[in-house]
């Protein structure tokens, strides 16, 4: 079970939590090691959550906002696909592959692409091998709690 | 402002890696405009570190980061010295300026810089920051139509411009726009081109970096006494 990867899936609640959420009626397989984490928008997502999600040992970090051009906030996503950029460059120099974080775009309605990017992420985790950051599977867990409620309190417009 | 731009974490890491534990502090006024070293950016940098070191089994490091409003005002420092026993070393993500101020006020800290602090400047475009003043303590900014021969010009021309320069391009740099032709240009729509008919003297070069620090008193202002500082 420890070996398992974790992936922390950052979705924006307009479509890639909806399509998450579509998957799972569907009854889609996808692996259960991918943990959903509703953001208000991508553009939400400050290169901090990330860092912090690698800090507390995640193995790979996903990033699923709306199709470009289609962002309720007009271009959070856009936003967002340069913050996960700059993360990306930020894992070279911390010393880890940037490839453990990755964004994505989709629609609510796509329940089965969301399943199939969840495939592909646990697998790409997969062959680079368990975070070196992740001497503990308990305290990534917790951290990823503890992220998803600071997460949630953005969400509910309160003050973190 | 001060533009600055942070260091890149390989070479912040092996800076601290021989302390046990380093006070990361931000800056929450230049810097946090130009989006270096403010409250957030000591978040990133400070997680960043934290990875970094224990990805060289120097996870024993303890990296926590503290923002100040202003590093280069003692008023300010006053408010972090509570806490600086607690570390032995400090990462300060101010300009030159506010690292200095830390060490000095902190005697027997080491202090590293975080950043790289480039230039007095402003912000361009979304992201984009550009130099515009060298701080040459002469401002002859009214005599060039406004704008700075010594910052703008790559030569530091008085008298401009050079032969390189083409189409509104300088040759030092083919995105670089040639300072003279700006201020040819601003020249032209104040009306006030035939200054440039005459030969702009050399400058009076005493007042800038070249001979030493420099300081400015305000006497008025200084009730405790001239200048502790020196
Ligand atoms: S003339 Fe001197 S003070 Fe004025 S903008 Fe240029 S460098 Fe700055
Ligand atoms: S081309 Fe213009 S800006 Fe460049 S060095 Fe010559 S005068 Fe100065």
């Amino acid at each position: 079970m420890n070996d398992e990867p974790v992936i922390l899936a950052f979705c924006c609640h307009y479509c890639a939590y909806a399509a998450a959420d579509l998957a799972g009626s569907m009854r889609l397989q996808y692996p259960g090691n991918v943990r959903v984490l509703r953001l208000p928008c991508t553009g939400k997502l400050e290169v901090n959550f990330v860092l912090a999600a690698f800090e507390r040992g995640v193995d790979g970090v996903i990033v699923a906002g709306c199709l470009e051009g289609g962002c309720h906030y007009l271009e959070g996503n856009l936003r967002a696909r340069r913050r996960v950029e700059r993360a990306r460059q930020l894992l070279v120099e911390i010393g880890l592959e940037p490839e453990r974080l990755e964004m994505f775009n989709l629609s609510s309605a796509e329940g089965t692409r969301f399943a199939e990017i969840a495939t592909t992420m646990v697998e790409r985790v997969k062959r680079l091998g368990r975070s070196p950051l992740r001497p503990d599977t308990k305290r990534t867990e917790h951290g990823i709690q503890e992220i998803g409620r600071q997460a949630e309190a953005m969400l509910a417009g309160e003050k973190r | 402002m001060i533009v600055a731009d942070r260091k890149k974490i390989p070479e912040i890491r092996d800076m601290i890696k021989n302390h046990r534990r380093v006070l990361l502090v931000g800056c929450g006024t230049c810097v946090t405009v130009c989006l270096a070293g403010g409250e957030r950016e000591a978040g990133i940098i400070g997680s960043a570190l934290r990875m970094a070191l224990r990805l060289q089994n120097r996870g024993d490091v303890v990296v926590d980061e503290c923002t100040i409003e202003r590093q280069c005002e003692d008023a300010f420092i006053d408010l972090l010295a509570p806490r600086v026993s607690d570390y032995d070393a400090i990462c300060s993500l101010g300009c030159g300026a506010g690292v200095q101020a830390l060490a000095e006020r902190f005697p027997k800290m080491p202090l590293y810089p975080g950043l790289n602090t480039q230039f007095m400047g402003i912000l361009e475009s979304q992201g984009v920051w550009t130099e515009k003043c060298s701080g040459c303590g002469n401002c002859r900014l009214g005599e060039f139509a406004g704008i700075c021969p010594i910052t703008r010009c790559a030569k530091r021309l008085f008298n401009g411009p050079c032969g390189g320069s083409r189409d509104g391009k300088c040759e030092v740099h083919p995105d670089l726009g040639c300072g003279w032709q700006l201020i040819y240009d601003r020249a032209v729509n104040l009306g006030i081109l035939g200054r440039f008919e005459r030969i702009v003297p050399p400058h009076d070069w005493s007042t800038g970096l070249d001979g030493a620090p420099r300081k400015v008193v305000r006497e008025d202002q200084c009730i405790a006494g001239l200048c502790s500082r020196t």
